[in-house]
């Protein structure tokens, strides 16, 4: 067992992937000198050389259109794409492309490409930095997408995407790079399975990557207030553990979903569905979203308001506490 | 600009001309002209008849599969189909300049080329016939899937080739486009990759004059084969109807290439005498007297007196058409005995690994489907 940051994390198991298979490629810009502007790649290309840690040019769809010819080849790369905003020039590679090369090819073809994404806001950055874009890719039929909130889970599960022979978008919560954590000696889940929090007994808080943090805050303050208020960290968000996610929707029958991005047409709105289509009769509120506003991100100073804080959570914890069907 | 800026431009710095601008157009590189002769170059090349009769061949029966796939499509066999025909020597040309192990990354009109892989009829028809996305085991065949949104194989092909130096193999990859592929983005991403890394990859761009109904007068600002020098890679521009021509260009590109020099960019000047699609109308766009000229170009009718001039023997033409002939047949045949897949079968192609919503889907679409049975 050791402590890691989130980003030692990540760098430790792409250090790992890379020694444990030849095939594994990373690709992205100013990942290799620099080490990425995260410092998630610090000091891979210096071990694994300059053909293995690639500096690329500044072009996200020629990032991912050369991952799948790699991958063609034989390879398994593992993209970065540097900010969250900058994966749109590469979207019909990775949704055109990537997702259903396999399917187009009756099946015949297999691409274990991993798009590392770090995703989300919260620190101060300027336009573009700041998105939380995974329900486009959860969409796309072909691709998997994982969300990890913790270093433990940061290090598995890369490891674990890149062992993946299907196409993952991985993201990574940038907020969270610096948060410190334990990191055990084996990965107690696979890939797509979510990870329940405490016990939900009055209320459950759905969360993935950026959110669980704030979801299980919200849960400690609940529970000083006598609710027994548990947290899934979904992990996956495409497919989603629904196994996990509908018995602890069950257990109170008040689900509150948490997630940085706008909620229209959201994971929220998926997870609300599903609850609601599996669960009907079990359920003693509607499922509520605490999201971001459906607006363009703002401007940093007023991102506070604009992403779900400690309060807003809350209040909807509350309001679904006290939902009383008429 | 206006006339005043120009003048104010040469008033005020004189010595800021530019350093660089556009050259004009390259002539073509011909061996054999329109009319079957050879040009002065062909002729101190000369001639290797057996394989020049090879290369002639692969263009009849492609011509030949260009014409039953449209009266398929016609009689409503094919859903769609996408003619070829006047390409055939640019296709057939370069990748018969190829060797066996090199990766082929077409666009989507590439059947000439597709056949001269291997490709059977049935394979190359299943998609147009809405069977299948594509009919034929790319990494097999050594020649990938078609790609329809346009330039997008470009960077594959670019992204295969850094995999074939990382394996140390010597073997490169030649990716068709066309000259309205050429204005996508992927496009000059790859150009601008494949030559930032020195990789083995051919761009080979059939300017066929027409994207739908785009001309490529106003597609680009400068010629193709002039764009290369930009990206920093030799270009060859070639008259894409001489089949002779088209080989020997691709053989020195690929040279090049395979030499470890980087990329290269082949231009060929060639004409899609069809419309885009069956479903397209070009008597919108253009006019008649632009086809009639380039028929007169046709690549095979230049081959035909060719070979007749260098003594090919009747009996060689006789046999081809009777290929051709027995080709036809098999085309139509293998066009109706393309089976559509089981609708069930495709949950299980989308992913590698099971996948618990292919699962649950699949079981609601069978069980539906035994629902729907037992009622009847």
């Amino acid at each position: 067992m050791e402590t890691m940051t989130l980003g030692g994390a990540l760098n430790a198991g792409l250090r790992r992937a890379l020694e444990a298979d030849d095939r594994v490629v990373l690709l992205g810009e100013d990942i290799g000198r620099l080490g990425g502007v995260f410092r998630v790649t610090d000091g891979l290309q210096r071990q694994f050389g300059a053909n293995r840690v690639v500096d690329t040019p500044l072009a996200e769809s020629g990032i991912v259109g050369t991952a799948i010819g790699l991958a063609l080849r034989g390879f398994r790369p593992v993209c970065e794409i540097q900010f969250d905003g900058f994966v749109y020039p590469a979207f019909d590679q990775i949704v055109s492309q990537l997702a259903k090369l396999r399917a187009r090819s009756g099946g015949r073809l297999t691409l274990p490409i991993v798009i590392r994404i770090p995703g989300g806001g919260g620190i101060g950055a300027v336009e573009h930095h700041s998105e939380s874009n995974e329900a486009y890719f959860a969409h796309t039929a072909g691709l998997r997408v994982v969300s990890c909130s913790n270093p433990n889970d940061a290090f598995w599960m890369i490891q674990q995407a890149i062992a993946s022979d299907d196409p993952v978008i991985f993201f990574e919560p940038k907020r969270r790079y610096w948060d410190k954590g334990q990191v055990e000696p084996q990965p107690d889940l696979p890939l797509h399975g979510s990870r329940m929090i405490g016990e939900g007994d009055d209320a459950l808080l759905v969360a993935h990557g950026p959110s669980v943090a704030l979801a299980l805050a919200a849960a400690a303050a609940a529970h000083e207030d006598g609710y027994s208020v548990g947290v899934l960290d979904l992990r996956s968000l495409s497919p989603l553990d629904l196994p996990t996610l509908l018995d602890e929707a069950k257990r109170s029958g008040r689900v509150v979903v948490v997630h940085e991005a706008s909620t229209f047409g959201g994971i929220g709105a998926e997870i609300a569905a599903t609850i609601t289509e599996h669960c009907f009769t079990d359920l003693k509120s509607p499922v509520l979203r605490v999201g971001g506003y459906n607006m363009p991100y703002p401007p940093a100073g007023v991102e506070n308001q604009f992403l779900p804080d400690i309060d807003r959570v809350l209040v909807a914890i509350d309001r679904s506490l006290s939902f009383q069907v008429a | 600009m206006s006339n005043r800026d120009v003048a104010s431009l040469e008033r005020i710095a004189p010595e800021l001309e530019p350093q660089s601008i556009p050259t004009p157009e390259r002539d073509v590189i011909r061996f054999v002209q329109s009319d079957g002769s050879l040009t002065e170059l062909g002729q101190s090349r000369g001639v290797d008849v057996g394989f020049a009769q090879s290369l002639y061949r692969e263009m009849v029966l492609a011509r030949r599969l260009d014409v039953e796939a449209l009266a398929l499509q016609r009689q409503g066999e094919l859903n769609l189909w996408l003619q070829c025909a006047g390409q055939e020597a640019a296709q057939v040309g370069s990748i018969r300049a190829l060797d066996a192990a090199d990766m082929v990354f077409p666009s989507y009109r590439e059947h000439a080329a597709a056949l001269s892989r291997g490709v059977t009829p049935s394979e190359l028809l299943s998609q147009w016939r809405g069977a299948s996305h594509t009919g034929w085991d790319g990494a097999a065949r050594r020649f990938h899937l078609y790609s329809v949104v346009l330039g997008t194989q470009t960077l594959h092909a670019t992204g295969f080739a850094a995999g074939s130096r990382l394996a140390d193999t010597d073997d490169i990859v030649l990716t068709y486009f066309g000259d309205g592929a050429a204005s996508q983005g992927d496009v000059n991403e790859a150009l601008n990759w494949a030559a930032a890394m020195k990789l083995p990859v051919v761009f080979f761009c059939q300017n066929n004059q027409w994207a739908i109904s785009t001309p490529s007068s106003s597609q680009m600002g400068a010629p193709l084969h002039q764009r290369a020098a930009g990206f920093g890679m030799p270009a060859w521009h070639v008259d894409g109807n001489d089949v002779l021509a088209v080989h020997a260009v691709t053989e020195a590109a690929a040279l090049h290439v395979r030499s470890g020099r980087g990329p290269a960019f082949i231009e060929a000047q060639t004409y899609r005498m069809a419309g885009h699609s069956s479903s397209d109308d070009p008597g919108r766009y253009r006019g008649t007297d632009e086809v009639t000229l380039w028929s007169g170009r046709d690549p095979i009718s230049r081959m035909t007196a060719l070979l007749g001039e260098l003594g090919a023997a009747e009996q060689f033409f006789d046999e081809l058409r009777a290929e051709s002939d027995d080709f036809a047949r098999d085309i139509r045949s293998a066009c109706l005995s393309i089976e559509r897949p089981r609708f069930e079968e495709l949950f299980g192609n989308v992913y590698a690994e099971p996948h618990p919503v292919m699962e649950r889907e699949r079981a609601e679409f069978h069980a539906f489907a035994s629902m729907l049975n037992a009622e009847v």
